[in-house]
């Protein structure tokens, strides 16, 4: 095995063109899983440790530039205003020490359908920034990254380097099950983000289906249900038969399996609470926020 | 391969290294530090903690390449290297004679002992490292954040209530240190 450990971004990816399948390390805390237990013996690991840049977030206008490895802890932090539902999926990640070395590239590298940040990076909207040093850098649209169980869009001579996340610009959500409050895989997760600006909805949804996916009929019927009904412009309290049919459309977009963390029946049955509880959520705080600052 | 690093303050040089060994296997197997405990290898347990550049990692995740000319504390640091004000020696007997440093307990650990936080104590020296990690930054933490930051740390025999009575202790006695202008 051979350990490189690329200085700057090109060095990196000059690296990773050398060795196609070198495995990047970013914060270890799946690869190194891995390697203890000799699930994986790669020729060459690629340490992205050292480049600084991959630590950096930037603020911007309408989106956040977060680089690949910042780590959880950093966002919980920091980003709490701009990517609250990013934030608070974060938080669900394992434990403090894990969390302060996990980065959302790397989850984004694992693409497990378990990954927390999946379902919150769906609902918030957002491009991940890759690139190889034979064809440059291009952009994935989050809805097109997950293209199979622990598959992502990256070809082989690619590493991620950035997300650029839209901020928030209204309430958004993160809801998982699990057995306890720390260190627990969920057993399914949604995340629900208002979009005022636009008046639509996203949603995302994790351990529920062979890749994290969005509720699309579910996002459909809500968007139109809310304009039909002048909600946005009124704040009045959704009806409850909408959430209901919300929750049955979320539960309908799963597909999932049965595993020692659940059965499909239940996840299936939970991503319909976890829809519902959210809505309630999202929609108590922008009825706050439109109260406090109604429109001029 | 060879790696650099600081440890505990003093710069250490191992060679031979594996390219996938853990940071975990070079301070227990290579560098004589048995300190950090080797239970579960994958991150669940908290018993393998260090700071790594003063950020509380599992060193079982980390890859000894990744410390690479970087600072790591153990809990055989812990007395020389705890939250500010324990530079002095709080302990209240006074057993432990002044230039005989071996001896001396960080505040956290005295805590841990007062208390009756450890049993068969293989968690212990993870859990110290987590709860100095916590009380350097923040000095009074509530029993949520104290219950949060050791949510990474598993122990099979206390049962956690004396390990959080020590957390609590060791923040009171801190406390009083500073009111009295330690
Ligand atoms: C005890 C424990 C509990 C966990 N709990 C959770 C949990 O609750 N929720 C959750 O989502 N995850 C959990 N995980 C999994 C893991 O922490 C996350 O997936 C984390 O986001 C991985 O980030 P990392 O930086 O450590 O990735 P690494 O382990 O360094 O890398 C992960 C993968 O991504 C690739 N990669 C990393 N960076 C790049 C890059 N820039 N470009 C291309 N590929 C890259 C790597 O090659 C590898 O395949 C847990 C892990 C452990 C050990
Ligand atoms: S040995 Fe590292 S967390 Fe258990
Ligand atoms: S004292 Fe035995 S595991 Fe904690």
């Amino acid at each position: 095995m051979d350990f490189l450990r690329p200085a700057s971004w090109e060095e990196a990816l000059a690296a990773k063109a050398a060795h196609p399948a070198a495995v990047p390390i970013a914060g270890g805390t799946d690869v190194m899983v891995e390697i203890n237990f000799d699930l994986r013996r790669p020729d060459h690991l690629l340490d992205l440790g050292r480049v600084a840049e991959l630590r950096e977030w930037e603020v911007g206008e309408r989106t956040v530039r977060l680089g690949a490895s910042v780590p959880y802890t950093q966002i919980m932090a920091e980003l709490r205003h701009d990517l609250p539902g990013l934030a608070l999926a974060s938080h669900t990640v394992a434990s403090p020490q894990i969390r302060n070395r996990g980065s959302v590239g790397g989850n984004l590298g694992t693409a497990s359908p378990a990954g927390d940040a999946h379902p919150a990076l769906l609902a918030a909207g957002c491009e991940v920034e890759v690139e190889s040093r034979a064809r440059g850098s291009r952009r994935v649209p989050i809805d097109a990254f997950f293209t199979g169980v622990k598959r992502n869009a990256l070809a082989p001579d690619e590493l991620i380097r950035a997300v650029h996340i839209d901020r928030a610009d209204g309430p958004q959500q993160f809801s998982k099950v699990g057995t306890r409050n720390a260190m627990v895989i969920a057993v399914c997760a949604f995340s629900l983000a208002l979009h005022p600006e636009s008046r639509t909805v996203r949603t995302g949804i994790g351990s529920a289906a062979p890749t994290p996916i969005r509720a699309r009929a579910a996002e459909e019927f809500l968007n139109a249900a809310l304009e039909e009904g002048g909600f946005w412009d009124t704040g009045e309290a959704v009806p409850p038969s909408i959430g209901a049919r919300f929750a049955g459309l979320a539960s309908g977009a799963c597909n999932p399996i049965d595993d020692v963390r659940g059965s499909a029946a239940y996840r299936r049955h939970a991503i319909g609470v976890l829809a519902r509880r959210t809505l309630t959520w999202c929609w108590e705080s922008y009825r706050e926020s439109e109260r406090r600052a109604p429109c001029a | 391969m060879r790696v650099n690093l600081r440890v505990n303050g003093r710069p250490r040089q191992v060679d031979d290294v594996w390219e996938g060994e853990s940071l975990l296997y070079v301070l227990r197997e290579r560098m004589g530090l048995p300190g950090s405990k080797n239970a579960c290898e994958q991150g669940e347990c908290g018993s393998c903690s260090v700071r790594l550049d003063d950020v509380l990692v599992c060193s079982c995740l980390v890859a000894a390449g990744q410390a690479e000319g970087r600072e790591v504390l153990t809990v055989e640091g812990l007395p020389g290297a705890s939250a500010p004000s324990s530079a002095l020696s709080s302990d209240p007997s006074g057993d432990s004679s002044e230039d005989d440093r071996s001896g001396e307990l960080a505040p956290i650990q005295q805590a841990f002992i007062d208390a009756g936080a450890v049993q068969c104590g293989f968690c212990t020296p993870g859990l110290l490292v987590a709860a100095d990690d916590l009380l350097r930054r923040d000095s009074d933490p509530s029993d949520a954040d104290i219950r949060e930051a050791l949510s990474g740390n598993l122990c099979r025999c206390t049962g956690y209530e004396k390990i959080l009575d020590a957390v609590r202790l060791a923040a009171a006695r801190g406390e009083t240190r500073r009111r009295e202008g330690g």
